[in-house]
């Protein structure tokens, strides 16, 4: 069988730019599903269809006993809440492995976690809590990458003192009287850390973006989204009233042909020109672990006179050697990103996002954004565990925690590969999505890595494409090498037992000199 | 046709014979040709005709019915100018200026000040209970949570403050979500979508239109609490679903309404809406943010106030961030309407999970608020002897009922202009604030809402402040307005 796959590596530019834009390798890889897995994978999801009508049909005649909750009974003549097949999916596919999901936890959301034990008698439909606790599963699921969720330590203490002071809440928005000092020194401290003008903070960031897009574009005004971007860049996008265009993920041939034939012919119909072209793209990708291509996205956006708006919600800590984010990673100027925005969720330990830009637009943001005057601002604690864990990465520490999680995701990535596994994404992104396929696999899976004290997120329709359904491995600076030696002994017994090492390709060589020393290790 | 078609083939195949034969038999073709009816003939000379110039027309495009060259690409690229990234912002816009509050002692810009202005109507903000609860919780789970609720951001602490909030509110499940903008905002496009018609009141707050936009459904405005006007819409619905039933059985229909409206400061008349909801079949989603812990003898909000059964409301959404003083919000109801959301609710499915400190902090405040009813009526005390002592103020004008703790202010006669208004008004805020009463402007973004309300002083009413400072307040904003309303 002829080997096929999708490996790009770009060491040169791919337009008349001038000379070589990326620094380093760009090595990406989505290798194509085995034509056999894909017909499996179909036929896998039409025995569950039909099973799922059958089922529907004994319950609608009561031969089986219908968990499904109910209408009211004074309602029951009222049109129906849902129509029928909006819910086909949940009924019958997604309640047979819904136990993968809403795990709850009952510690630190660390490297190691407690899971509260919860048990199902009736196929899934309620759960009950058994009053144990499963103690120390490996968490390769919460987005820790920096390993700043912890509850002892510097950050901790200084969250403590915060809520001392300031107490838990704010009762009140930004623009009347929630305007905490706390607030204008984070903002201050993010800005210096992206190394931007000024940047402006909100309490939630799938708001930040669903709050700030409509702030900024308009009618007339032109959206080009990338294919994969996330539910809350899709929504602020629809509320801004713009024309959106959709271009291939991350390729910049689709977004080129886009930008040149959106400024040749103007809006549609009226062919007035357009009053601004926003490019909306995310730095790490968190479904295909793949890295936006920056500085090419820099060069057309220079070259076409368009705005960049760049989500760094899982970047922002995780890539770079100074924990800058993906400006950093390519070495680029911040200055040339209009718009950075990101959240405090993933590697800072604590919620809520910002914006950091030039100060004409954070002044215009204080002023017209909807959060800074309709929402409440962020909590105190929240803001302090931010201030803490940004001082740290900016500090002394900063070097070591982004080593440390660089070389965990190198060792990671290469030891799933060399195992046989179909990773996709960038060989530097932290988050490792392994091809799973089929829908029986995906719970399977998940429930295999719990026996073995592994806890995964495994992802299926509608988050991914149909056939493609996956597990994610979140790789974090607190994970030790021998948690992540269980992890992928462990994923190799599974893949073993579930035939789950579809890769075709050939290996790849060894790397580095300095990880020699690993060859030595199991494998 | 077909038969002489069949006859004329069959000869031809059989031409391979000789050549003699071979013309012969065309001969023999002529003539059957010949003597076919002329319509037939006609008629496909013409198809044939009409093949042949089908093939060799050019492909019809809708658009772009004309091409650009390269050059002229190149040369409209380098023309293109784009609008700036954002307009100027003027220097003495209010927003730029904040007043830096520090701390719950009320400091604003180095001045102790009574809080007239933070929707702190139950005093949680400093509670020491609600601290220390918070605290124990930052020492067990650390600050952030790390993940979306279904990838190991549940904690049983969410699990807990959701069963709690479900039994408080007597209902049969409680959803959590992490912001309490985002709470209705996620609430309504999760069960109304495109062509689905949705009834609200002029008076809705910002995230109940946020939520409208999200869901693309027929949105009709009705006059603020005028039921009258609600009917008279809803019977033009019955008419126009009685001339399309097969579309009326598919078209979902809901009124969206708030228990106590923060733009009005008044009441929603809900046992109306609950005979018009059975009366018309449409299903009411109540938005509680300012009515939970405030009315009602046990603080459930609008439904106990008018002892409404709950089950009548199909979706109730408030907000944690104003009685309760923690941060989030929350939607229950019966598990048929809101285990919908765990799926389909935006805000809750694509985001991380409420931090564990503020959960625990609100489930402290919800033990308080269980533990002692009294505060309630104690609540309502203070608002009646507010809402008393603000009539009769010479040059402003008291809008609200007597329950509502968030008041509002206005010019008795406005100059004209917005901008001079607000200006007024926010030169007897700054007098107040000199004279250590801290209120605020009620502020409201001008281009983005339907209806605009009237510039107007937000004053809030809290269960800790005394009758003195009442009083204080009240004679400050008297001399305020005296003195600057000349």
């Amino acid at each position: 069988l002829e080997r096929k796959g999708r490996l790009e590596i770009a060491t040169l530019p791919t337009g008349p730019w001038g000379p070589s834009l990326y620094k380093k390798p760009f090595e990406e890889s989505f290798e194509e599903t085995p034509l056999l897995v894909a017909v499996l994978t179909y036929m896998g999801y039409g025995i569950l269809t039909i099973f799922g009508y059958l089922r529907d049909f004994l319950r609608h005649w009561s031969i089986e006993k219908c968990q499904v909750a109910r209408e009211k009974e004074e309602q029951k003549d009222f049109v129906p809440l849902y129509q029928d097949f909006e819910n086909f999916y949940t009924r019958n596919l997604y309640m047979r492995i819904r136990d993968n999901w809403n795990r709850p936890i009952c510690s630190v959301p660390g490297a190691k976690m407690d899971l509260v034990e919860s048990v199902s008698h009736d196929f899934n439909w309620t759960f009950e809590h058994t009053g144990r606790v499963v103690k120390d599963v490996i968490n390769m699921g919460s987005y820790n990458y920096l390993g700043f969720a912890e509850n002892n330590g510097a950050c901790a203490d200084a969250a403590i003192e915060a809520t001392e002071k300031y107490g838990v809440g704010v009762a009140s928005s930004r623009c009347e009287m929630g305007n905490l000092d706390i607030h204008e020194e984070l903002e201050r401290l993010v800005a210096r850390f992206l190394g931007v003008e000024s940047s402006m903070a909100f309490g939630m960031g799938f708001a930040t973006n669903s709050m700030n897009i409509p702030a900024l574009t308009g009618k007339g005004c032109l959206i080009l989204s990338d294919e994969l971007n996330h539910a809350s860049l899709v929504l602020g996008a629809r509320l801004a009233g713009s024309t959106i265009r959709v271009f291939k993920h991350n390729n910049m041939q689709s977004l080129e042909k886009l930008l040149r034939d959106a400024i040749a012919h103007g809006q549609p119909r009226t062919h007035r020109p357009w009053k601004k072209i926003l490019i909306v793209v995310e730095g790490i990708y968190s479904m295909e672990g793949s890295i936006v291509r920056l500085p090419e996205v820099v060069a057309l956006k220079k070259r076409y006179k368009a705005y960049l708006y760049l989500d760094e919600a899982h970047s922002i800590g995780a890539l770079g050697p100074n924990g800058r984010g993906v400006v950093d990673y390519f070495g680029l100027d911040p200055k040339d990103v209009d718009i950075m925005m990101g959240t405090f969720t993933k590697s800072f330990g604590a919620a809520g996002g910002y914006i950091g830009g030039k100060k004409e637009l954070i002044d215009y943001l204080r002023c017209h954004s909807h959060s800074a005057l309709y929402a409440i601002s962020m909590s105190p604690p929240v803001a302090q565990q931010i201030i803490s864990s940004m001082k740290s990465i900016m500090g002394e520490d900063g070097t070591t925690l982004g080593r440390q999680l660089s070389e965990n995701t190198t060792y990671f990535r290469r030891k799933l590969r060399e195992m046989g596994f179909i990773i996709y994404g960038n060989d530097d992104s932290p988050v490792v999505p392994m091809m799973l396929y089929m829908p029986a696999k995906i719970g399977a899976f998940g429930r295999e890595m719990l026996k073995r004290n592994i806890g995964t997120v495994v992802v299926g329709f509608p988050a991914t494409p149909i056939i493609e359904s996956r597990a994610r491995f979140c790789v974090s600076a607190a994970h030790t090498r021998e948690m992540l030696d269980t992890a992928l002994e462990a994923t190799d017994e599974v893949g073993d037992l579930l035939q789950l090492k579809y890769s075709r390709r050939e290996q790849p060589l060894p790397s580095l000199g300095w990880m020699a020393e690993e060859s030595l290790l199991q494998d | 046709m077909t038969s002489q078609f069949k006859i004329a083939t069959f000869y031809l195949y059989r031409m391979r014979q000789s050549w003699t034969t071979y013309l012969k038999e065309l001969l023999e073709i002529v003539h059957y040709f010949y003597f076919a009816p002329a319509y037939h003939l006609i008629l496909e000379g013409i198809l044939i005709l009409w093949i042949i110039r089908l093939l060799f027309s050019k492909t019809y495009k809708l658009h772009e019915t004309y091409k650009l060259t390269e050059k002229e690409k190149e040369d409209l690229i380098e023309e293109w100018q784009p609008d700036p990234l954002v307009p100027p912002v003027s220097k003495d816009h209010p927003s730029l200026s904040y007043d830096v509050v520090t701390g719950h002692k009320i400091t604003i810009n180095g001045k102790e000040c009574i809080n007239f202005a933070s929707f702190n109507f139950l005093g949680l903000l400093d509670n020491e209970r609600v601290k220390q609860k918070a605290l124990a919780s930052l020492k067990k789970y650390g600050v952030g949570t790390c993940g979306p609720r279904g990838f190991y951001g549940t904690f049983d602490v969410h699990l807990e403050l959701e069963s709690r909030l479900a039994k408080f509110m007597k209902t049969e499940e409680a959803i959590i979500y992490s912001y309490g903008f985002a709470t209705i905002a996620s609430a309504i496009p999760a069960y109304s979508k495109r062509g689905d018609i949705i009834f609200v009141d002029e008076a809705a707050c910002f995230s109940i239109q946020k939520g409208l936009q999200a869901s693309r459904s027929f949105i009709k405005y009705f006059k603020h609490n005028d039921m009258e006007d609600l009917e008279r819409m809803l019977k033009e619905q019955e008419l126009e679903d009685q001339k399309n039933p097969r579309k009326a059985r598919v078209t979902r229909k809901f009124i969206v309404v708030e228990g106590l409206y923060i733009n009005t400061a008044d009441i929603c008349p809900l046992p109306e809406l609950v005979t018009l909801k059975y009366k018309y079949k449409v299903r009411i989603f109540l938005e509680e943010s300012m009515s939970f812990g405030v009315l009602g003898e046990h603080g459930r909000g609008v439904t106990e106030h008018f002892g409404v059964n709950i089950d009548d409301i199909d979706l109730i959404s408030a907000n944690m961030e104003n009685a309760v003083a923690s941060i989030g919000g929350f939607c229950c109801g019966r598990s048929f309407v809101i285990d919908h959301q765990r799926l389909s609710g935006q805000g809750y499915c694509f985001s991380a999970s409420l931090p564990p400190m503020l959960a625990a902090a609100a489930i402290e405040a919800l033990n308080i608020m269980e533990e002692d009813p009294e505060i309630f009526t104690v609540l309502r005390g203070k608002c009646k002897h507010v809402h008393k002592a603000l009539q009769g103020i010479p040059g402003l004008k008291l809008v609200g009922v007597q329950s509502a703790p968030a008041l509002h202010l206005q010019l008795e006669r406005s100059s004209g202009s917005r901008d001079s208004d607000m200006q007024l008004l926010r030169t007897i805020v700054e007098y107040c604030l000199e004279r250590r009463v801290a209120l605020t402007l009620a502020r409201y973004l001008e281009k983005e809402e339907r209806f605009l309300p009237s510039p107007s002083i937000r004053v809030v009413v809290t269960v800790e402040q005394t009758e003195e400072d009442v009083h204080n307040a009240v004679s400050c904003i008297q001399e305020a307005a005296s003195a600057v309303l000349k």
